[in-house]
Order: C-alpha cells, then sequence, then structure tokens
C-alpha cells in the first residue's frame, strides 16, 4: 500500500534522471523538510538506465561507472534522505503559483503546491523532420536513443546493417554497441568537418571498431518504401550543401540519427519562461533560478551537458538554491550579465553576483587550437585545444567579480596570435 | 473491428467497395444505411493509408472550384457535412475560415471572380479584406499583401481520422473490411464479379471502384478503363510548436493550373503545416520528399508570412494526388455494367467525399439497386476519447474509471495508455495505426521516447513478438531478434 501524497511540499523536482536526483540531495542539504521527484518512467534513473557502458563518474566519484551504477548510488541517497519519489507520474502543466497539475499511473489526477520547483526533466533528440533529409519515409529510420532503448532495455535490435548520421554521443556509443552485437556498422556520416562527440568516445568506439568517420558527409536521399534498403550519401560544400554530384550509395536496413539534442522545455515555455535561443533552455541567475522567481533549472534542460558528473554537480547546487528559497532564505541577486562573445556558442548561467565563488559552462562554436579565454578585461586563461563537443567548465573568484559590478562581462575566445 | 484476415472468404456480396481511402470509407457508411450485403477491401494493412493519410486535411470553403464542373457542384454539398460528421464519429473540426491573399495587382481580379463564383454557388459570408484588415486579423502575415478573399465556412480535419470513423460506423452497421487484401483480378461471369485476392475470392454484383491512385489498373481488370490516372506528388513539412497560432486562418495564394498553390495550414490539433507542392510523377509508389520541393515551399511561403523558418520542420511527408485526364471527377457507370467508378478524386476530393457518397448512393438507386432502409442505422460511433482535449473533470473521471488514462504513453501530445489500447481494440494493427489514431508520436520527439511503449502494447495486444510490429504492414518491421552468435563482425 503506497503512502498517501502530501499536498503540500517544500520543493517539487521535475524529472527523476541525474539532475532531478542530484536536485533533491541539493534541496535535502538546505535543510527543507518536504521533498518530491515526480518521474515519467517506472522507476527513477531517467536515460542511465539504458546506457550500460561505463564511463560514467570519473569526475564526480573519482572512477568509473556504467550508468545503472551511477544513477543507482545516487537513488539510494535520496532514498536513504527520505526523498519521495512519485513514478509513472507525469507533470501536465505548473501553474505561475506554483502549482502542479500532475497525472500519476498510482494516484490518478493530482494537485500539489509547491514552495519552490526545479525543472530536470532533462532533452530529446533531434529528429529527421529537423534536418529535412530528403527520400522515402520507411521503417528502419530512428534516432540514436530509440535504438539504444531497444537493444538494452527490450531485447532486440534495430536492424543488421547500420549507417549513422551524425556523430553525436549516442551515436558513437550505438556504433560500438551494435559492432557488438554482431550488426555490420557500415559508418558514420558528419555533416560538420569535425566531430560531435567526445574524443574519447571517438576512439573507443569507432577507431577501435574500424568503423570510418566521413566529415563534411550527409544523407542526401533513403530508399526504400516498406524498410530503409539504401541511402545515398553526398559531401558538403563550407555552406554544408551537398554536392550530389560527388555521391555514392550505401546499402543498409538502418539509419540512426545522431544528430543533437534538445532540452525539453515544454514546461517551461508554458510557464513563460524567459528562454535563451542559444542553449536552448530556460535562462538562469547564478543560483541557477529561472525567471519566475521559485522556479530553478538543472542538467540537460538548461543546456546540454556532455558529461553526468557535471549535470550532478550543478543540479546539487540548483536543488540547494531551491530548497533555501523554500524555506525562506535569501542570497543577493545577481549585479553582473555575462554575454558570449567571440566564438562562443553559449554561456550558463547568464548572470553573476561577487557573493561567492561562481561556476560557468561554456561551449565553443567551432575547434580551436592554442586559444585564449577571455572574461572582460582582467581574466585570461590559454588553451591548447577547445571543441564544441567539450563544454569548457570555469570557476570565477569573488575578487574577480567584484571588479564588475552592473557591468556586462563578455566572453570570448581568440586564436592566439603568433610570436 | 478487425483486419479481417482470418474471415472466411468466399462470400457474396450486394455491393463490394474497392479502396479504403476517404472515398471508400464514406461510401461505406452511406451504403450501411440500407439493407445490403457490404465489403469493403482495401490493399494497406489499414484504411486511409494511401492518399488520404497524407491529404492536407482541409474542408475547403465551397467557392474554389467552378460549378461546371463535378468537383466544383459537389465540393460545397460537401462542405457543409462535414460538421455533423465530426459530432457523430468525434474526430476533430475546426471551421478556422480562409483567406486567399493577392499578392500582385493581377491577382486582385482573380480575388474578384472567385468571390463571385462562391456566391453564385450560396457559399455564405465571402468577403475581400484591406490591407488593414489583413494586419488586424492576421499581423504575423506579410504587409506587402495587397488583398485578401475571407471565407468563413473553410474548415480543418484530420483526414485519416475521418477515415477510421467513417470505416468503424459503417462496420457497426453491418458493413464488412478487409485490409491487406490487394485486388489481383477481376472476372465477370453473367452479372456477378469474382474479385481475387491473396485472402480469397470476393463475390459482387456490384463493384464500386474506389481505388485513388490505381483506380485506372483496377478498372482495366474489367475492361472498363476508359479513363487514365495520373498522379501529382505533393510534399507538406509540419512545423514546430513554437509558432503554433501564428496563423488562424487557411492561407492560400493565388492558384496557379495545376495546384492551390502552397498554403500555411493551422493543422486541427495547432501545429502549422506547410505545403503541398504539386509534381507530376510517372511511379505511383513515390512518396518521397525532396531537397528541391522544401526549397519551393519555404520560398512561396516567405512571400507572405516571414516568421516562418525552415528550421520549425519537425517532420515532412509527401502524397499522391489522383488526376484524371479530364482534370474532374470520374464518377459513373463504365462501360461494364455493375462496374462504377469513383475515381481521379483529386482537390477537392475530401471535401466532397461525403456528398460523393450521397451521390453514388443516388446513382444505385437510378441503376436499379434496391436501397431499403435498415430499421436500426447508428450514426454515432462511442469513441475515441482524447485526453489531451479533456478537461480537468473528466480527466479525474475519466482515470477512476479506468487507470490507464492516468499514464502517459506519449508525452509530447499527452496520449495516455487508455487511448492507445483502444486504438488498438479499434482496429489499429501498426505503428502508423495508432499513430494516426492518438497521435502517440506526431509530437517534436517524433517518437523517440514512445516507440517502444507502443509497440510493446501492440505486442501485449495482439500476442505477436515486438519483431513482428510494423511500421505499415509487412516488410515495415521496426525491429529484428538479437542474433545468438555474437562476434565482432568480419575482423575488419
Amino acid at each position: 500500500m503506497k503512502s498517501p501524497l502530501r499536498s503540500r511540499y517544500d520543493v517539487v523536482i521535475v524529472g527523476g534522471g541525474p539532475a532531478g536526483l542530484a536536485a533533491a540531495l541539493g534541496a535535502r542539504q538546505a535543510g527543507v523538510e518536504h521533498i518530491l521527484i515526480v518521474d515519467r518512467e517506472i522507476e527513477a534513473g531517467g536515460i542511465l538506465n539504458q546506457c550500460i557502458h561505463s564511463g560514467f563518474g570519473l569526475h564526480y566519484f573519482k572512477e568509473e561507472l556504467t550508468g545503472p551504477e551511477y544513477a543507482e548510488r545516487f537513488i539510494r541517497n535520496v532514498q536513504s534522505d527520505q526523498v519521495e519519489i512519485l513514478t509513472d507520474s507525469y507533470v501536465l502543466d505548473i501553474s505561475p503559483a506554483l502549482q502542479l497539475e500532475i497525472i500519476s499511473g498510482g494516484y490518478g489526477h493530482l494537485q500539489l503546491q509547491a514552495q519552490s520547483v526545479v525543472l530536470a526533466m532533462g532533452c530529446r533528440e533531434r529528429t529527421r523532420g529537423s534536418i529535412r533529409t530528403p527520400g522515402f519515409r520507411p521503417a528502419g529510420v530512428m534516432t540514436a536513443g530509440l535504438a539504444q532503448k531497444m537493444v538494452n532495455m527490450h531485447g532486440v535490435l534495430p536492424g543488421r546493417r547500420i549507417a549513422i548520421l551524425g556523430s553525436g554521443d549516442i551515436g558513437l556509443i550505438m556504433a560500438r554497441r551494435l559492432s557488438l552485437e554482431g550488426c555490420d556498422v557500415t559508418g558514420v556520416y558528419e555533416l560538420q568537418p569535425h566531430c560531435s562527440g567526445l574524443t574519447r568516445n571517438q576512439v573507443q568506439c569507432l577507431d577501435d571498431f574500424g568503423i570510418p568517420l566521413h566529415l563534411s558527409a550527409t544523407v542526401a536521399f533513403i530508399h526504400g518504401r516498406d524498410r530503409v534498403e539504401r541511402l545515398t550519401i553526398a559531401p558538403v560544400n563550407h555552406e554544408l550543401i551537398p554536392d550530389l554530384s560527388r555521391s555514392w550509395d550505401v546499402a543498409c536496413d538502418t539509419l540512426l540519427l545522431s544528430i543533437g539534442l534538445i532540452p525539453e522545455n515544454e514546461l517551461s515555455t508554458r510557464l513563460r519562461l524567459r528562454m535563451d535561443p542559444a542553449t536552448g533552455g530556460p535562462q538562469v541567475t547564478s543560483n541557477l533560478e529561472t525567471s519566475l522567481p521559485g522556479v530553478f533549472a538543472c542538467g540537460n534542460v538548461l543546456h546540454v551537458h556532455d558529461l553526468v558528473d557535471f549535470v550532478s554537480e550543478e543540479s546539487l547546487r540548483a536543488g540547494r538554491f531551491a530548497g533555501e528559497v523554500a524555506i525562506g532564505m535569501r542570497r543577493p541577486s545577481d549585479n553582473i550579465s555575462l554575454q558570449a562573445g567571440e566564438n562562443i556558442a553559449s554561456c550558463v548561467p547568464q548572470s553573476l553576483s561577487p557573493d561567492r565563488e561562481q561556476i560557468i559552462y561554456l561551449r565553443v562554436k567551432r575547434p580551436l587550437k592554442n586559444c585564449v579565454l577571455t572574461i572582460g578585461d582582467r581574466y585570461e586563461k590559454s588553451f591548447r585545444m577547445l571543441v564544441p563537443a567539450e563544454m569548457i567548465r570555469l570557476t570565477l573568484a569573488p575578487e574577480l567579480l567584484d571588479r564588475y559590478f552592473g557591468e556586462m562581462l563578455k566572453i570570448d575566445v581568440r586564436l592566439r596570435e603568433a610570436t | 473491428m478487425n483486419s479481417g484476415a482470418e474471415k472466411i472468404v468466399g462470400m457474396s456480396y450486394d455491393v463490394v467497395i474497392i479502396g479504403g481511402g476517404i472515398v471508400g470509407c464514406a461510401l461505406a457508411r452511406e451504403l450501411s444505411r440500407y439493407d445490403l450485403r457490404l465489403a469493403l477491401i482495401e490493399k494497406e494493412v489499414e484504411v486511409g493509408f494511401g492518399t488520404s493519410k497524407t491529404n492536407s486535411g482541409i474542408i475547403h470553403s465551397g467557392h474554389h472550384a467552378s460549378p461546371d464542373t463535378l468537383k466544383g457542384r459537389l465540393e460545397w454539398a460537401g462542405n457543409q457535412r462535414w460538421s455533423d460528421l465530426a459530432r457523430d464519429l468525434k474526430f476533430g473540426f475546426k471551421r478556422i475560415g480562409e483567406l486567399l491573399l493577392a499578392l500582385q495587382p493581377e491577382d486582385l481580379h482573380y480575388l474578384q471572380l472567385l468571390k463571385k463564383q462562391g456566391e453564385d454557388k450560396g457559399v455564405p459570408g465571402l468577403e475581400i479584406w484591406s490591407p488593414q484588415r489583413i494586419q488586424k486579423e492576421e499581423p504575423n502575415l506579410n504587409r506587402t499583401i495587397l488583398q485578401a478573399l475571407h471565407a468563413p465556412t473553410a474548415a480543418v480535419i484530420n483526414p485519416y481520422e475521418a477515415c477510421f470513423g467513417l470505416i468503424e460506423c459503417a462496420q457497426q452497421n453491418g458493413a464488412e473490411l478487409f485490409c491487406g487484401c490487394p485486388v489481383l483480378a477481376i472476372n465477370q461471369t453473367g452479372a456477378d464479379f469474382s474479385i481475387q485476392t491473396p485472402q480469397g475470392v470476393f463475390h459482387s454484383r456490384i463493384v464500386l471502384n474506389a481505388a485513388g491512385v490505381f483506380a485506372d489498373r483496377v478498372a482495366a481488370m474489367v475492361g472498363a478503363a476508359d479513363f487514365k490516372i495520373h498522379c501529382r506528388k505533393g510534399e507538406e513539412y509540419l512545423l514546430d510548436r513554437r509558432l503554433q497560432g501564428i496563423v488562424t486562418r487557411l492561407i492560400f495564394p493565388v492558384p496557379t493550373a495545376t495546384s492551390k498553390g502552397v498554403l500555411i495550414i493551422p493543422t486541427v490539433d495547432g501545429p502549422i503545416m506547410v505545403g503541398p507542392t504539386a509534381e507530376e510523377v510517372n511511379n505511383r509508389e513515390d512518396l518521397s520528399t525532396s531537397f528541391a520541393g522544401a526549397a519551393k515551399i519555404f520560398a512561396a511561403v516567405h512571400q507572405y508570412c516571414k516568421a516562418i523558418s525552415e528550421r520549425d520542420t519537425i517532420t515532412e511527408f509527401a502524397g499522391l494526388r489522383a488526376v484524371a485526364e479530364t482534370n474532374d471527377f470520374v464518377i459513373g457507370p463504365s462501360p461494364v455494367k455493375g462496374f462504377f467508378n469513383v475515381a481521379g478524386i483529386q482537390s477537392p476530393g475530401l471535401t466532397a467525399a461525403p456528398a460523393i457518397a450521397t451521390y453514388v448512393t443516388e446513382m444505385l438507386r437510378c441503376e436499379g439497386l434496391k436501397l431499403a432502409e435498415k430499421p436500426v442505422w447508428k450514426a454515432e460511433i462511442d469513441g475515441p476519447f482524447r485526453f489531451a482535449r479533456m478537461t480537468q473533470q473528466q480527466r479525474q473521471a475519466a482515470i477512476l474509471q479506468d487507470p490507464a488514462f492516468g499514464r502517459i504513453v506519449c508525452r509530447c501530445e499527452a496520449v495516455t495508455e487508455a487511448e492507445v489500447r483502444y486504438a488498438i481494440r479499434h482496429g489499429a494493427r501498426t505503428l502508423d495505426g495508432v499513430k494516426f489514431r492518438v497521435r502517440a508520436g506526431m509530437g517534436r520527439c517524433q517518437g523517440g521516447f514512445c516507440t517502444m511503449r507502443v509497440m510493446a502494447l501492440l505486442s501485449e495486444t495482439l500476442g505477436l513478438p515486438l519483431t513482428e510490429i510494423t511500421k505499415r504492414g509487412h516488410g515495415s518491421e521496426v525491429c529484428c531478434p538479437r542474433q545468438d552468435n555474437l562476434s565482432v563482425g568480419d575482423g575488419r
């Protein structure tokens, strides 16, 4: 028999993946009493549950774990912290007064009042439609994450002869996974002139298995009425336009897409939170609070991370700040705004306050060798190599920030001039 | 309520309809009023899976086609029938009206002509709007538009939902449905047609040929091919909900000789769709989309709405219009007695479909078919129930009655497990069948999250392994079994 839910919570967390779980621990650290995680799936853990490969936790736990192991550690901590987890449940709506409308497999229709809310809904994969790949619409075209769920959760294969469009990390992981399952992975085709996934995945998942990575190439046509039969692959020019005169065909029965991730901000947009088009997530203060007071965001719903370890770090903080707000504690508002400058694709958070050490996450627009990152006119850091696939994490000391009261702080990355 | 694969065939019917598109389904429901042995046979695994599925979903306002044509006469008659159909068959329907835009001075005359044509046909409410009025009503359209003709009678539906509703109603009134049943040959012996299919032979006194893009080939099987069908392909692009509501009416440019032009369509479920193209193709299965098609559509749309970007596309698809040489519907008796063509149903075919069904019924009566009304005929069907459209109170009540309403399967479109189960009970056999009935997989993630849950429900309900669940029928299996022999391949 399930214990009846409360009608009021200090902190309600939407999403029970790595972000939501860490946020719950953070809220508990802040000293709040009633914390609830709402998750759509039958069990918490989010997408980690289908990531059975290892490589998680190197930063956070200083050891190498599989996805389910990483999730398990957090779930255990959350449970021993007496956080309630409501699974098989879906948040339909959040009102600006932080009333949540939930439907639940176990409890039916619910309405709860929260003091503060943490958004931790994660992200979804981009699909064929978003890149408008021409051709037929057969079975066998799917996102890499769906293929991962098929193999790892349901014990079936997406096909036998696999091509992968896009070199995102899930695509690279699936190239290896399906090779191990005995599938023939014909190649990975990447529109950009550089790999979109982590270097370690490129090495361990493609190079080690002899799977070719074709850069500056895309799928120009999908053939096959009922099931994929073959693909026309075309190289692209510097404007990313396919050159059909140099195209070639590849026989395969499956096309996996690993062409990017999009934060899942349906609830955020319905709440009319101020969004950042560069990240696809809400704009947040250094407390990870969105434009609606009392609503916080963390993890991939805020910006797509490269490593789950950073999701956990960020979400612990978001949960703590949400907890503080729930019990009426106040921190100074931000008084410095951050702006992505040259070669910077995105920056989170979008503003800072000099009252404490701050962490910011950045991504660059293109690979850069031997470059210098500057923040305003007083901070400078050299990098041998920066790539879009890997986030840049910087900690900024209060002494530095204190000099920028009320200013707009611009972040640039420039190539080091030849001396 | 089933595809009929397990039925014993060899039975004889009074009327057999070939083709389960919107026309065949509308015919089936109309004829199910009468005391007839009636069957509909469909080549695809479910009804509505051909041209109807890929239609723009517009119930045209009634003034577009000339009253000198059959399609022109049936257009306005059909338009007026859809509100009742939507109510009885419980599919989405919104009478949102349309605006036909004059972008160039030479278009202005056409607006006047069309207004006159509509008024002569009895289409109410036609009004020419000034640029000021257009700006006020549709502020996201470009300011360069000279004038627009407003027609409040235009509406939007999902054509596949209409097909499912029509056939379910026909079946509940006694019509029989056989899917996955392509016609291989038709022989005539006296007054009896024998229709050969992989499921057996159907005997019938009357055959209605509603075979869409294949109608001339079916007619040729009995030597009744006094017409030719060619295919005109149309590509459509469905856009993200980010743009929902920026245009509230159907937006038409002034048409060309072959099409109504590229439209902005606020679909009945909200998202905006743009298209279609109009391209003559030879291959009757060419449902491919193209770079050129996308480029054409977005270039056209930018002439009247700059807010729409091709980057907002969430999915694209193509469909084939069945066009007869006469450029009009081909409806009537053929040279072979008892064999009737209901062919060449191009735009405004969807709009006209209910009127086509009545027209054909009257034609059959005139040809001597005895039509005795059944003592009991039920116009409505019970479902489907859409959680996303329920009020809070209705949701609470639904969950109390069936806890499966409390389990969301498709997060993008808020589709519950109860709706998926209902769809399968009412005929869905494939992923597409579920998708087109309940919208699971139609949203932003395009099935990334819900595909496996829907497949598991199909597998459980139909008693099939996951590896036999298809996207849209045999050959489109979604996954395959793992290989027992694990290996790293051939050691490349």
